[in-house]
């Protein structure tokens, strides 16, 4: 069990055809190696480079998926379901920025990078292991201060193999950036 | 499986990723990977709370196309390494290609392995997406 120490969070990730199906299509991607074309299955399947994303369908509690019955902050019957849990407003000379609000409020994806130690198939059973790494800063023209996040997420089988490593780069910024 | 002996240094690889993206794209790919936040898909939200022009790509959609390119020309078992910076965002209506550029071709634990760079760029020639990959080719 992670004690407020242990930084480490474990999901599990069972790896499906219809699954990487639905997610090579949402990527336009028609390769026979992703699952059906024009209703023939292709008995050998693996997944598409980026499908280990697709684990936040599988991690507890992630901010980005609405649970049901509690608010929720995109649009329904007003713009936003509920008070963001971040929400800064500056107002400099007349000029009003808004930082991006939600529960990731203001945080970017800066940089994402994965090292394949063999490809993923359905059937996988895969256990992510998240471990937070450094922060960092540093300043940039168009946005101001830049504030820096890493993470790595170690992907392993029902074999214990390291099957995927994922490193995720988070940026917050001072300025919201609209171009 | 690409053959060593027809590669060389600066060798380029291109591919239309998307043309003019869809909302409905970035729905799909929303519903797929499991990130529902409302910047990508809620318009209303995302232009009357969060303050942008419209909604925008998520970056890993981005990276997904660019991995299209990617597995189009060296397989998609023979992928080892992919890595990417987010350099803009990407809007409703944006046309994107992919380019892969060889930059070494070497043995690497007992495989014959390509370094790519890669990028990808938007049609006004704006660069998205900046990265490397890897992969395993035959000797």
């Amino acid at each position: 069990m992670a004690d407020s120490k242990d930084n480490k969070k474990q999901v599990i990730f069972p790896v499906e055809a219809g699954h990487i199906l639905m997610f090579a299509r949402s990527i336009g991607d028609e390769n026979p190696l992703y699952g059906a074309i024009g209703g023939e299955a292709s008995d050998h399947i693996v997944a598409p480079p980026t499908f280990v994303q697709a684990s936040a369908q599988y991690t507890p509690g992630y901010p980005l998926r609405p649970v049901i019955g509690e608010p929720w902050f995109g649009s329904g019957k007003t713009p936003s379901g509920r008070k963001p849990t971040y929400g800064q407003e500056k107002q400099d000379s007349g000029e009003e920025e808004k930082r991006s609000e939600g529960s990731n409020a203001g945080m970017l994806h800066a940089e994402q990078h994965y090292t394949y130690h063999r490809p993923l198939r359905p059937g996988d059973v895969l256990h992510a292991t998240v471990r937070e790494g450094e922060k960092w800063e540093r300043d940039s023209q168009r946005a101001g201060k830049l504030f820096f996040s890493d993470a790595i997420t170690e992907y392993r089988d029902q074999n214990g193999e390291l099957v995927v490593t994922a490193r995720a780069v988070g940026v917050r910024t001072e300025k919201v950036i609209k171009s | 499986m690409l053959s060593a002996k027809k590669l060389q240094k600066g060798g380029e690889y291109r591919e239309v990723v998307v043309e003019n993206l869809t909302r409905t794209q970035i729905v799909q790919y929303a519903g797929a990977s499991g990130d529902y936040n409302p910047i990508h898909t809620d318009e209303v939200f995302s232009t009357q709370v969060a303050g942008y022009p419209a909604v925008f790509a998520p970056g890993m959609l981005t990276m997904g196309l660019t991995g299209k390119m990617l597995t189009n020309y060296v397989g998609v078992e023979q992928m080892r390494s992919f890595g990417v910076r987010f350099t803009r965002q990407v809007w409703p209506g944006d046309d994107l290609t992919s380019t892969a550029v060889i930059t070494d071709i070497a043995e690497e634990d007992g495989e014959t392995i390509v370094k790519l760079d890669v990028q990808t760029v938007n049609q006004k020639d704006e660069v998205v997406l900046q990265g490397y990959a890897t992969a395993a080719v035959q000797p």
